[in-house]
């Protein structure tokens, strides 16, 4: 399975990460090897299992819409590295 | 070739707030305003090792929408994350819906201007959670996120491009907020952002079978603010298809302030999402019993009431349509007729007085903020005589304004409706002594000059003297 680096950099820009130019080849070699393991997948033989829509078959595990309140705000931003009048501050976005 | 040419394209994604007490995939509470984070827990903060759990009312909520809506519901259907880097969304990805919505495939009837009806199809409605809001420090050099609507339910309302005009687009959108309000399941009140639409907007040649490439406009908050941004983006394709140009397929911001559209973000970030299965949250499989106890559910949607309205009471399409438009100006029809008994008096002060009143002070039928047992009896007050039309404005005024009961808004005022014979008589004798000439005009022929005198004797008054006894009393005096 090929993976070009132009891939590579389409990945990590919708990952938000910075990768140098020097780095890239690592990286395209690091994917194929990803890619080729879970390739193995598919030699497995699925003609009469049905389609999988999830990791799991439970379903409808549902809430009762009841309010519980968590009441501790201060826990809630106590690992903040910056807070105002009870909200994170975050460098300026547009 | 000019405007009239082209034809304009429209799709309207239209996002609801659902009115359940709690968020999406947490027990906090949905309610609006608060201090900021304090409808907050690990779960929606996105805290490492928090889990969702679904709200069995969001899946209520959102079937019943889809009921409503004439859609297909789902049997099987599941939660999908949507990734993208945003600071109001705390885990980089909203839990949404991709390819199993709950509903799909519906339609919302409208009826334009020249009694039309159009059937606007809709692609589909699924749940997804809100994100949180940003506000900006006092000093302008950092943001600040609060979460408290992180992770309040919506439904994303999906319709085909349908619509072919700022005009459908307003009258749809109208719509599909009545039929929320009705079932129960949104207050959409579009000025607390709990109705919001996105508009995909693209233009072609009439006749031309292929669409246009569209825009998709974001931002806007309000009916006025949505033609606006049509008028205007339709208007700015046009010019640049005609001045030989390409329209590229972007996200519009709509500035309601400048009155143009800018654009968010270029080709080259198109969206890609990965979606995927959330793997922290189960299936949801609907059994027919389920989906038939939610039918069944139901309460009357505007299109029954409007019948019944029409049929059974007698009033005309046009202020059947007017009325049952609005869940709340319904209901204030409903409460005030049943009170006074006078449904025909009641549909009349709304089309005229009332309507007049919300047009003039733009404000939407929900922001009424009298009842409609005050309604009904400012009704009866007519009714009785007690007071006179005109006076019946300067109460409606004032309900509006501070509401309680209307004869005491009356007896306040001193507005009560002179009936007294000996008081009218005074006062006509004053204005014919007043109006000679009207009188010596009336005499010769000339009628209307009654009308002038009992609008004198009105003014004379304050708009107090009852009409009927006026125009009884000038009859006899000018007859002697």
């Amino acid at each position: 399975m090929e993976i070009t680096r132009e891939e590579i950099m389409h990945i990590a820009k919708l990952a938000n990460l910075k990768i140098e130019d020097s780095e890239t080849q690592k990286y395209v070699n690091n994917m194929k090897e990803i890619l080729n393991f879970a390739n193995t997948v598919n030699e497995v033989d699925t003609d009469n299992i049905d389609t999988s829509i999830h990791a799991v078959e439970t379903f409808n595990r549902f809430r009762k819409d009841e309010i519980h309140e968590f009441g501790d705000r201060d826990i809630l931003l106590a690992n903040a590295p910056e807070q105002e009048n009870g909200m994170f501050k975050i460098p300026k976005v547009i | 070739m000019s405007k009239e040419d082209y034809e304009i394209v429209m799709g309207l994604e239209v996002h609801a707030e659902l009115s359940t007490k709690t968020k999406i995939f947490c027990s906090c509470p949905t309610e609006f305003g608060g201090e900021p984070n304090t409808h907050c827990c690990p779960v929606c903060m996105a805290m490492p090792g928090t889990l969702p759990v679904l709200n069995e009312k969001v899946v209520e909520y959102a079937i019943k929408a889809g009921l409503a809506t004439n859609c297909e519901i789902a049997r099987n259907s599941k939660n999908d994350r949507k990734n993208y880097f945003y600071p109001d969304l705390p885990k980089a990805y909203q839990i949404s819906q991709f390819d199993m919505p709950l509903c799909e495939k519906g339609y919302v009837e409208i009826t334009n201007k020249n009694e039309e009806k159009k059937k606007v199809r809709l692609t589909r409605i699924h749940i997804e959670e809100d994100a949180g809001k940003l506000n900006h420090d006092d000093y302008g050099r950092g943001s600040l996120v609060d979460l408290n609507r992180a992770g309040v339910p919506l439904i994303e309302i999906v319709s085909e491009p349908d619509l072919r005009s700022a005009e459908e687009a307003e009258m749809y959108l109208r719509k599909v907020k009545s039929i929320l309000e009705y079932i129960e399941v949104s207050d959409c009140k579009m000025q607390e952002g709990s109705l919001r639409a996105d508009v995909n907007v693209s233009v072609r040649k009439r006749g031309q079978a292929e669409y246009g490439t569209r825009t998709e406009m974001k931002n806007m908050n309000s009916f006025r603010s949505i033609v606006r941004a049509i008028e205007y983006e339709s208007n700015r394709q046009i010019e640049v298809l005609e001045e030989g140009g390409k329209i590229d397929q972007e996200t519009l911001r709509w500035d309601d302030v400048s009155g143009k559209t800018f654009s968010m973000r270029d080709k080259e970030d198109a969206q890609d999402y990965r979606y995927f299965p959330d793997p922290d949250l189960a299936l949801i499989k609907m059994s027919e019993e389920y989906i038939e106890n939610i039918k069944k559910s139901l309460p009357e949607l505007p299109e029954s009431r409007k019948k019944r309205y029409i049929e059974e009471i007698g009033l005309p399409e046009y202020d059947a349509n007017l009325i049952t438009a609005s869940k709340h100006l319904s209901n204030l029809f409903e409460k005030a007729s049943e009170i006074c008994g006078n449904y025909k008096a009641v549909s009349n002060f709304i089309m005229t007085d009332i309507t007049k009143f919300l047009n003039e002070k733009e404000l939407e039928p929900d922001q009424i903020p009298f009842s409609g047992e005050e309604l009904g009896n400012l009704i009866i007050l007519i009714d009785k005589g007690t007071i006179s039309t005109s006076i019946a404005k300067k109460v409606l005024a004032v309900l509006f304004e501070a509401p309680e009961d209307p004869m005491k808004i009356v007896e306040k005022n001193g507005w009560l409706q002179i009936s007294d014979e000996g008081a009218i008589k005074e006062v006509v004798l004053k204005i014919i002594e007043q109006n000679q000439q009207s009188v010596t005009d009336y005499k010769a022929g000339k009628k209307q000059a009654l009308g002038y005198l009992v609008g004198q004797a009105m003014k004379e008054t304050k708009g107090k003297a009852n009409p009927g006894m006026l125009n009884k009393m000038f009859m006899e005096e000018l007859e002697k």
